[in-house]
């Protein structure tokens, strides 16, 4: 697990793609301070129980985040480009419960496997409408479409729950492709692997940067603007139906309450992982980073007995104090430089 | 002139629609439009009011505020707890101590926005499960069930001045600071300066993170008040009450034609938002639809609100102002 966070993190250090050498060197030194306190945190773990290093216990832990993850890969670029969605979650809902209602008329696992993605490429195709055609600002557009979607779902399932999932259906969620890698972690591995050259080994990539930093000059240098915006958000739709697929085949049964609050843990880890809110900066190594932290702080904290609400107090301190941290260094270096001048 | 006109109108087409729903809602149920029924919405939506006017607040800054659920949850949860051990301190003293706690709250987020400069919704997303967790940790989980609670302590919203509950009173007294706070003070039109143009604003003399930090601090004192007021008049108070509630708040917002670019939202507006939502959550279970319809309806009114807002702001924005549009 390590050896391959490396390998991703060491090829970030020879991108071209950076405008400045002090950005580039900001970025790079972000992503190692992120693994830094990935291997702090997996260490203080190996410290605190002596189940963890038991490699079944670690392939558990992948649970935690392999599904919030693939989510958090097309966010990334989502938000690099200046947009949000926070109906993500919401789509898993509306994506779930289709998956559950073709159950329930007898289809088999395959139409299930294309039903999920194809419903989550629907939502992400309506909220890039709204956002590229009819102009609204995404952070409202898809608060709408959050209760539009799981409000769907209230209405089709109401207090019932879908069940009888065929048991081949289980393997996207449960199985294990050798040993103790299971399905959803090659998953997560391919897809960080595609999302990584996408944004920085292709031209794609490199408009979506442009946008982040410049909407208007973007389109002034050819770029079509809101053509790669409704991609991103079609990608984003995608990648919740995917996940849509794992979670409920993990979990076995769909309820409209299904991955509630998700949409905000995904934000979090963007965020963590050195994505710039505002857009502009940011890389899949870092997202892939912040992944394992959270992923490890969960599961330490699960093994000590410490209360998911607990855990949830330390994942918002970590955000602000990843995000604040920086600025009050540069703050002090700025206060320590004017006292010396004097 | 032209844009008051432009707000006062839109505010009318609201107004207009609210009534439209009751009427379409009457039609069903005759008795919905009757003045007692009308009142008791007026109080079930209360609450939303006051938090939506501190959102308002907020957003007219180009900031947001996700914090205001948990933060109303966590003061709720003080209060009920102080009141459940400590029935002896009066109700007054405990409503200051709720709005006192939650202006500090608000302060924390202000504080991280203006001096840390982190973007406003990273602030709030951290403290919105930061406020949650440390309900957890003071009430381990546990429920504060109304016979905890002292008779006083719920008797206090449900009183009655005039005929009109004090639910309700505190709702239009919100409503009367937040219209003189925003149209008639120096504070509240640098709010819409801020929002307008940050740039502008700063050649104006105003100081634009303080001015925002003002801003988080009174959405902070609405939400620690609102917490009082909501564990009072459910009488129990628990980590997840108000659970999302947050969005509700947002959503108030937008259908009140409050722009979430900044700068644009009367306080006409932002009531009449939350009046929309609270009738519609009130109508539901008498024309006998299923209250699982209530979030996709507010979800299609938030598309609908914000579809109207964007389209005319566009409309003015275009030829007047497109250089100051693209600069900023």
């Amino acid at each position: 697990m390590n050896s391959e966070t490396q390998s991703v993190s060491a090829a970030s250090q020879s991108y071209p793609d950076r405008l400045q050498s002090k950005l580039r060197r900001v970025l790079v030194s972000w992503e190692l301070l992120l693994l830094c306190v990935a291997v702090f945190i997996f260490w203080l773990n190996t410290q605190a129980s002596p189940y963890f290093l038991d490699p079944w216990n670690l392939s558990d832990a992948t649970f935690n985040f392999t599904e919030k993850a693939l989510i958090a890969f097309a966010m990334a670029l989502l938000i690099i480009s200046g947009e949000i969605d926070l109906s993500v979650a919401s789509i898993i809902a509306l994506s779930s419960t289709a998956m559950g209602y073709a159950v329930s008329i007898g289809m088999g696992t395959t139409e299930l496997l294309i039903i999920g993605p194809l419903v989550g490429l629907a939502c992400g195709a309506f909220n890039g409408l709204l956002v590229t055609r009819f102009g609204l600002p995404s952070i409202v557009a898809t608060i709408g479409t959050m209760s539009l979607f799981r409000g769907i779902s209230y209405i089709i399932l109401g207090d019932k729950a879908y069940s009888g999932y065929p048991s081949d259906f289980a393997f996207f969620g449960q199985g294990y492709v050798y040993w103790v890698i299971t399905f959803e972690v090659v998953l997560f591995a391919v897809f960080a692997i595609i999302y990584t050259l996408l944004l920085h080994r292709t031209s794609f990539g490199r408009s979506v940067f442009a946008i982040g930093n410049n909407p208007t000059a973007a389109l002034f240098s050819g770029i079509r603007v809101n053509r790669i915006k409704f991609i991103l958000f079609l990608l984003t739709g995608l990648m919740a139906g995917i996940a849509a697929v794992c979670l409920t085949s993990r979990l076995g049964s769909t309820r409209p309450s299904i991955a509630l609050g998700w949409e905000l843990e995904i934000v979090t880890m963007v965020v963590l992982g050195g994505v710039n809110i505002l857009g502009g900066s940011g890389s899949i190594p870092g997202v892939v980073l912040a992944a394992f932290i959270m992923g490890l702080v969960t599961f330490g904290f699960g093994l000590l007995n410490v209360p998911g609400i607990v855990m949830s107090i330390f994942i918002g301190l970590l955000l602000i104090g990843v995000i604040g941290l920086p600025r009050v260094w540069t703050k002090g270096l700025h206060f320590w430089k004017s006292i010396v001048s004097r | 002139m032209n844009n008051w006109r432009r707000l006062i109108t839109r505010d009318v087409v609201l107004g207009v629609a609210l009534l439209a729903v009751i009427a379409l809602v009457s039609t069903r149920a005759a008795d919905f439009s009757s003045v007692k029924n009308l009142a008791s919405v007026f109080n079930d939506s209360s609450i939303l009011i006051i938090l939506a006017l501190g959102q308002m607040a907020v957003i007219l800054t180009r900031c947001i505020d996700l914090s205001m659920a948990s933060n109303l949850a966590l003061v709720g949860m003080t209060v009920a707890m102080l009141n459940s051990n400590f029935a002896a301190i009066p109700i007054p003293i405990l409503v200051i101590i709720a709005i006192i706690m939650g202006a500090m709250l608000g302060l924390v987020n202000g504080l991280l926005v203006w001096q840390l400069e982190i973007p406003p919704i990273v602030v709030t997303l951290g403290t919105l499960t930061i406020f949650r967790g440390i309900i957890f940790l003071i009430s381990d989980g546990q429920w504060i069930n109304a016979h905890e609670m002292s008779p006083a302590f719920k008797a206090f919203p449900r009183s009655s001045i005039l005929g009109v509950t004090v639910l309700s009173w505190s709702a239009i007294v919100a409503i009367i600071l937040f219209a003189v706070l925003l149209t008639r003070t120096a504070a509240g039109r640098a709010f819409y300066a801020i929002g307008g143009n940050p740039n502008a604003a700063v050649y104006t003399g105003i100081n634009v993170g303080r001015s925002r930090c003002l801003a988080f601090v009174l959405a902070g004192a609405v939400s620690g008040f609102a917490g009082y007021l909501w564990v009072a008049r459910y009488a129990v108070a628990y980590v997840d009450i108000a659970g999302g509630f947050e969005l509700d708040i947002v959503a108030a917002c937008v259908i009140g034609g409050v722009s979430i670019a900044g700068g644009l939202g009367t306080v006409a507006g932002a009531t009449l938002g939350a009046l929309f939502l609270g009738v519609i959550k009130n109508a539901l279970p008498v024309i006998n639809i299923s209250p699982f319809w209530q979030l996709a309806i507010s979800g299609s009114a938030i598309l609908i609100a914000v579809g109207f807002n964007a389209q005319s702001e566009r409309r003015t924005g275009r030829i007047i102002l497109k250089k100051a549009e693209q600069s900023s």
